[in-house]
């Protein structure tokens, strides 16, 4: 069904017709896109009677009573953790996962391939494995019901695919470079910290959109390591769906309020999460 | 590399041991305890003792257990439809998209978006979209005289999810399929089309097979992620009506923290990982993205 559709290659410029079909199909592909997160955000706009008023309708008065009731609530404190959450553990990820990338990268040394192999194999875990016995281990060592238990799993988590995202851009930066600052007698600290890393910015900005979205997004772990004090906010979020029926204004204010984050960061540093996304494949 | 032999010596694990640390600490440790509970007999928050040992036998019990196999059934089900219609869909729209269009970035940056948010988010908005009463879906299907009751309906639940993992995803394939098609030498492209060949000819023999590697590892990550999540289906449906939408790695978590039979859980969890890894490994055969410039392996 395709063949009628796709222009041929070259230089010859496509027919304007052709241009329009092709972007029409852009934007119904946008519109089904966006259409769910709109859904979602008009809902968080509407009271409950306007939720069960026959027929789903885009106009409407808006308010805010779900955003002040929600975040008058515990949701507040949640939202506190998982800033916490996701601010320490990719901080974390991003410093030991460039200085492992830069061992594997620059020497070779005994231990190298199996670090590279396990990694790569460990970076598809199913949290769904990990809950189980993280909670038994945890729990046993006191890390059961803090925030420092959540954040090592995280590290741990996301360590894999920050190592092998940025073993590639440290791949590209060329050794003249360090052999020159060693000639000068640099160490080999002083030198990663201060040679290395400013170079190896968009690779840690794309590394970092990644891990703080799994610190920030992730259930799973997090509903069986925390407590009341200590919830992050997508078990918060879930815990609005009670037997007794759902709230759906308040709910989607708290789902807005979570989404809401990872969706700044895709407007603001698309161009990395696409070059994160498509690294492995394309480069390789 | 020009470093001083023997001050070096050291300098590689100083800079590994943080992460190695942490990854062993925080991953191998409890995969390996996984294994180790899989022999136990265990409640929730009861202690491992000789006692409880069952050896093999929790095991042969979780995988003869009816709704264990259901579950299985159910997952492999959702993970065939979900990527065969993604992989179909988003390279289908890839090769319509290929050529450079003005203001493609916002629209790559809009087809990011569903993978960006937490996926609790994503089966949120998709229980409310289908909800029976108060779903938007329903309120546009009224017209037409039709109400169908989407997530209490075995069939219909199932399809449910479905939609929802392809809304999210489909556009994944989409933008790696992109990023293969732009990535391709143009001159054997252009070199059929001299010799006549059709739009469809050229895709099928050139365009296809070239992009073969990509779409391979696109398929392993989408396989393996259709296969570990279950956030989303944990919102929507929390596995039913029944056991018609409980994935594999929902009743994984279901047995070990409702239903409280840990040695059962940590059996199963122990096959998905399985899994999991085996699929892991092909990718790895695929593209191992941590080999040294110049190597073969």
């Amino acid at each position: 069904m395709s063949a009628e559709h796709s222009a041929p290659e070259g230089p010859v410029p496509a027919p304007w017709r052709e241009e329009i079909g092709r972007y029409a199909m852009l934007l119904a592909f946008a519109g089904l896109i966006l259409l769910p997160l709109f859904v979602m955000g008009s809902t968080s706009l509407k009271t409950q009677k306007q939720v069960f008023e026959s027929g789903f309708s885009f106009f409407f008065l808006p308010t805010l009573e779900n955003y002040r009731e929600v975040l008058s609530g515990r949701f507040l404190g949640y939202l506190g953790n998982s800033i916490i959450v996701g601010v320490v553990a990719t901080l974390l990820t991003l410093t030991l996962g460039t200085m492992c990338a830069y061992a594997l990268s620059r020497f070779r040394f005994v231990g190298r391939s199996t670090i590279a192999m396990s990694t790569l194999l460990l970076r598809t875990v199913p949290p769904a494995v990990l809950a189980i016995p993280v909670y038994f281990i945890w729990n046993s060592i006191g890390l059961g019901d803090g925030l420092t238990g959540l954040i090592i799993v995280y590290v741990a988590l996301n360590l894999p695919f920050t190592i092998w995202l940025l073993y590639g851009f440290v791949e590209q930066v060329p050794t003249e470079l360090e052999e020159a600052a060693t000639m000068d007698g640099c160490g080999p600290f002083r030198l990663f910290f201060t040679l290395i890393l400013p170079l190896l910015k968009p690779g840690l900005a794309a590394a970092s959109i990644f891990t703080f979205r799994i610190a920030w997004n992730e259930l799973v772990i997090a509903s069986v390591l925390t407590n009341r004090g200590t919830r992050t906010v997508p078990y918060a979020v879930y815990l609005f769906i009670t037997d007794v029926g759902i709230d759906w204004g308040k709910l989607m204010a708290a789902g807005v309020l979570v989404a809401l984050p990872p969706l700044i960061f895709t407007f603001v540093a698309a161009r990395q999460i696409i070059a994160g996304l498509t690294a492995g494949a394309v480069k390789g | 590399m020009s470093h001083n032999p023997a001050a070096s010596r050291f300098v590689p694990y100083a800079f590994a041991a943080p992460a190695v640390i942490i990854m062993v600490f925080g991953l191998l440790y409890p995969v390996a305890e996984a294994f180790r509970l899989s022999f136990y007999e265990l409640r929730l928050g009861e202690q491992v003792s000789p006692a409880a040992f069952r050896g093999l036998a929790i095991f042969i019990e979780a995988l003869g257990d009816s709704s264990v196999r259901e579950s299985m059934y159910v997952t492999l089900k959702y993970a065939f439809v979900v990527v065969v219609l993604e992989m179909a869909a988003g390279v289908g729209f890839a090769l319509m998209l290929e050529r450079p269009l003005f203001g493609m970035n916002i629209f790559r940056t809009i087809f990011i978006l569903p993978m960006m948010i937490a996926p609790i988010c994503v089966g949120l908005i998709w229980r409310y979209m289908f909800d029976a009463n108060a779903g938007p879906i329903n309120a546009w299907l009224s017209p037409f005289g039709i109400q169908p009751t989407w997530l209490a309906d075995s069939t219909l639940s199932f399809l449910a999810i479905c939609v929802a993992d392809i809304w999210q995803f489909t556009p994944f394939v989409l933008i790696m399929a992109l990023a293969g098609l732009q990535g391709l030498d143009q001159s054997s492209i252009e070199a059929a089309q001299i010799d006549g060949a059709t739009t469809w000819q050229v895709i099928r023999h050139i365009k296809l097979p070239l992009l073969a590697p990509i779409l391979m590892i696109t398929l392993l990550m989408r396989l393996i992620d259709a296969l570990r999540g279950l956030e989303v289906v944990y919102a929507m449906t929390n596995g039913g009506p029944g056991l018609s939408t409980e994935l594999f790695p929902l009743h994984i978590y279901k047995s070990a923290f409702v239903t409280q039979r840990m040695g059962h859980s940590a059996a199963l969890s122990v096959c998905l990982l399985l899994v999991t890894t085996l699929l892991s490994l092909a990718l790895m055969w695929k593209h191992n993205p941590l080999k040294r410039r110049g190597e073969t392996a």
